[in-house]
């Protein structure tokens, strides 16, 4: 009774099926490679597997922390936010370059160049936030303004060129830290989580978010301003895209306009989904989000240990993703639940006559 | 004189734990116009969807023109000769207004849409029915009322025997209204027979020929128009015989003597659309009532007070100050609340739990920046809790699975969480069970003493005679009369919603 009772709270938590496909994942992962977990120090730096799925998932994870918001609050997704990492990477890149292509030494203070890009950022959040909190545009068509149009501009920014900043203090982002063992990319994700955790600490973001995604029109009635706080979202959403392109393009230091953020909103809105949010919004949970982030990461990271090559990839991790929506879904429970109680059913009848 | 047309005979439908329809007798004539009347909940809908097939019935029988039928389906009714023109057009927008005509029976040549036919089939509809309209323009640059109409074509080119309009003329303005009128009467003239459903009884009165009445699911009686008086309607509908109306008085503290300074005054206060604009004194320490008829814009009243529909005539005063609302938090820092009607699209939020909507009012009046902390809301929330017998198994639950009368109680917490000085209450007993509902009235009385200003609306008169010590009476969008606490009594408040040939002021 009482075992039933806790093995209940654990299955009934919000987290446990977004946790078990992470560990399905990883298991797979373990019986493929056996090397998996395990971890070696060369030159000073941490290497393996498991530190590449973090490491390279830690873009993913900033993403979906903002897509999480987003789709809580509006009830759709923002497919722009590859392309903002492009135009964020794009704007980093051509400031500390001074307009050169490639350059070896910095012409701008890396700082000003940073915030510049996170301000450019913003706005392209505040743009799709003004589309569709104040116009009320779909989320989609709204964020496929940019979506599409965002990579020209990153390209307009660089000049059609690759900009390179082929200095090793640019790499240090998406690198390491000297001294450091463990990749920055993984501090800049921990930072992003902790500043997200204590936006809602110390405001009430998060309840106004649940409750605009819930009911827009009670919200309305209870004195909340769902237009300010769907645009809020997307401003969120866009800084944290920025972010995400700053770390990408740090790792290749350079803007590479087409390649940076390529397909990662798709996986971005995958990890929201696979972390137990509903896309229709309201209630959300941004834990399940960075979970599904890095069940999506560890995913890709073992289809290449496998050898799948890069332009196969999409189909394997489609065939995974079906399996994992389909466990998840409401249809499929029910059905396991009628099973279940069949089975039980069944199994009684059985008893009695036994005992004859 | 005239044939009937349709006869249902002892209609029952029942829905779970409700009885809509219990034994309901309808008759329709060749050529008239039929109102169908009833307040919310008399099975004025249920009524119309089992004639077009949307429900199916439980038991009786439908006929058209002596021959019994059954509506599994809105298509099967449609072909037994019954068409509906529904409040909400359900046309294409994006079509021309021959292609909407002729949509699913569109006149083929080779298999193609003929177009000239089709174009100059519609055109000659429209002229036999005056309506003036091109039958190659686009349906979305079509007025409200022309769209109406169409619709109406529609049905009627169908070769229907029935015709349905179940409040064809919510959205219409005075003009288009006439408009509607003319083609009804024209319709009348080729024999059709008309059920119109409606709020308004003025409509009722300048084009009816019939009247049906039903009451929670049952026929009150069948009247001609011009045998009765508005006031015997009103007291049909609500269930109230004229004559034996007792004058039923409450225990209200009535006739209190009102400050100079109402809390709440609002001068030439107006809503296009909404609500027409209207002066209104409110004082503290008393229930105002607010009545009239569903529809009649004593919602939209209370919402423009309250910034949830942007006034933009007028002028509000707070407190003897002039203010401007422009969203409902304006509203609730000058101290107003307000208890919407429709409790689960405007009220709950659903999936949130009991304590986080006990708490979202103060939480949204103390902004942003300034959360509670976890243990200010729990302290709250058990508070209201227990102050208001809630019942629910935590305050973790969400509030969706709670009972309506509960829901109610948590979303009167929220609002009295935010200390209001002006508590407006929309329905408030709507929906939720005896026990709850004179715990709710209790509560109101107790507020008012306590110095609350209180405005409250319900469509069940005894109540509001119970609580309010001084009623504002509302139709078809206008205010038209305020009674005192001595001239509170049903024959004259029926009288007064009733208007017409006895309007008291």
């Amino acid at each position: 009774m009482n075992n039933k009772g806790i093995l209940k709270k654990i299955t009934g938590n919000h987290l446990f099926f977004p946790l078990v496909c992470l560990l399905v994942v990883l298991l797979i992962n373990v019986i493929k490679t056996p090397d998996f977990f395990s971890i070696s120090i060369n030159n000073g730096v941490l290497y393996g597997y498991i530190i590449d799925v973090i490491n390279r998932g830690s873009e993913l994870v900033i993403l979906a922390l903002g897509m999480t918001l987003v789709t809580a609050a509006s009830g759709g997704q923002d497919i722009s936010v590859g392309a903002v990492m492009a135009v964020a990477g794009a704007i980093c890149c051509q400031i500390l370059s001074g307009g050169e292509t490639s350059v070896s030494e910095l012409q701008n203070p890396m700082l000003i160049a940073m915030l510049a890009a996170l301000v450019v950022a913003g706005l392209c959040g505040a743009f799709n936030g003004f589309l569709v909190a104040k116009l009320h545009i779909q989320p989609m068509v709204a964020t496929l303004i940019l979506y599409t149009a965002g990579r020209g501009i990153a390209q307009l920014i660089t000049k059609g060129q690759i900009t390179y900043v082929r200095v090793e203090s640019y790499q240090v982002l998406g690198g390491y830290i000297p001294g450091i063992p463990i990749p920055t990319p993984i501090f800049v994700a921990i930072a992003a989580i902790v500043v997200i955790a204590l936006l809602f600490k110390f405001t009430t973001l998060g309840l106004y978010i649940e409750s605009v995604g819930i009911n827009s029109n009670a919200s309305r009635l209870v004195g909340l301003n769902s237009t300010k706080i769907k645009f809020i979202a997307y401003i969120i959403c866009g800084l944290l895209a920025g972010a995400a392109g700053l770390v990408s393009s740090s790792r290749i230091y350079s803007a590479d306009a087409n390649n940076i953020g390529l397909n990662l909103e798709m996986d971005a809105i995958l990890a929201v989904a696979l972390g137990g949010n509903l896309l229709s919004g309201g209630k959300f949970s941004l834990a399940g989000s960075v979970i599904g982030a890095y069940t999506i990461q560890a995913l890709t990271t073992t289809l290449y240990a496998m050898n799948v090559s890069a332009d196969q990839l999409p189909v394997y991790k489609a065939i995974v993703v079906i399996v994992i929506v389909t466990l998840q879904s409401e249809v499929f429970r029910s059905f396991v639940k009628r099973m279940k109680i069949k089975n039980t059913k069944a199994a009684n009848t059985v008893l009695p006559n036994k005992g004859v | 004189m005239q044939e009937t047309v349709l006869t249902m005979h002892g209609i029952c439908k029942s829905f779970p734990g409700v009885k809509a329809l219990d034994h309901v007798d309808f008759a329709l004539q060749q050529g008239e116009i039929h109102a169908l009347m009833g307040e919310n909940g008399a099975g004025k809908s249920t009524l119309i969807k089992v004639l077009t097939g949307v429900y199916t019935i439980d038991s009786g029988e439908i006929q058209i023109q002596d021959q019994a039928i059954v509506n599994r389906s809105p298509q099967e009714a449609q072909d037994n000769g019954i068409s509906t023109v529904y409040q909400e057009i359900s046309l294409c927008p994006n079509l021309t207004v021959a292609e909407n005509l002729f949509l699913g029976r569109e006149p083929r040549k080779l298999g193609m849409i003929d177009w000239k036919t089709m174009n100059k089939k519609a055109g000659e509809l429209l002229g036999s029915l005056n309506i003036s309209v091109s039958p190659v323009q686009q349906l979305d640059d079509c007025s409200i009322a022309v769209q109406q109409m169409i619709a109406i074509a529609r049905a009627v080119d169908m070769q229907c025997k029935v015709l349905i309009l179940d409040e064809p003329t919510s959205s219409l303005d005075d003009e288009e209204v006439e408009k509607l009128f003319k083609l009804m009467k024209h319709l009348k003239e080729q024999a059709v027979g008309i059920i119109f459903v409606t709020h308004f009884l003025d409509q009722v009165y300048e084009v009816c020929d019939r009247i049906t009445v039903l009451r929670n699911g049952e026929l009150v009686g069948e009247y001609l128009v011009s045998e009765l008086p508005r006031v015997q309607l009103v007291a049909k509908m609500m269930g109230k015989e004229f004559d034996d109306l007792a004058d039923i008085k409450s225990d209200a503290d009535k006739g209190k003597t009102q400050e100079a300074e109402p809390f709440i005054a609002a001068e030439k206060l107006g809503c296009t659309g909404k609500v027409k604009p209207f002066n209104v004194n409110l004082f503290k320490g008393e229930v105002v009532g607010l009545t009239g008829l569903l529809g009649s814009g004593r919602s939209e009243l209370v919402r423009t007070i309250y910034g949830a529909d942007k006034p933009d005539s007028g002028t509000l005063k707070i407190d003897g100050k002039e203010t401007k609302i422009n969203a409902p938090i304006d509203a609730m820092k000058k101290g107003m609340a307000y208890l919407p009607e429709d409790r689960k699209n405007d009220g709950i939020i659903a999936d949130l739990s009991v304590r986080e909507n006990i708490i979202i009012a103060l939480q949204a009046k103390r902004g942003l920046t300034k959360p509670m902390s976890r243990k200010e809301m729990e302290e709250f929330a058990d508070q209201y809790i227990e102050l208001l017998q809630v019942k629910t198994a935590s305050r973790e639950t969400p509030i969706k699975s709670l009972s309506g009368g509960n829901q109610q109680k948590v979303v009167i917490g929220r609002w009295l969480l935010t200390n209001p000085e002006y508590l407006i209450l929309d329905e408030p007993t709507r929906g939720i069970d005896v026990g709850t509902k004179t715990e709710i009235q209790k509560l109101v009385l107790k507020l008012a003493k306590e110095g609350m200003s209180v405005t409250f609306i319900s469509s069940e008169i005894e109540e509001m005679l119970r609580t309010c010590s001084r009623m504002i009476v509302m139709r078809d969008g206008q205010k038209v009369g305020e009674l005192d606490a001595d001239e509170l009594t049903q024959d004259t408040i029926m009288h007064t919603i009733a208007g017409g040939e006895s309007g008291h002021e």
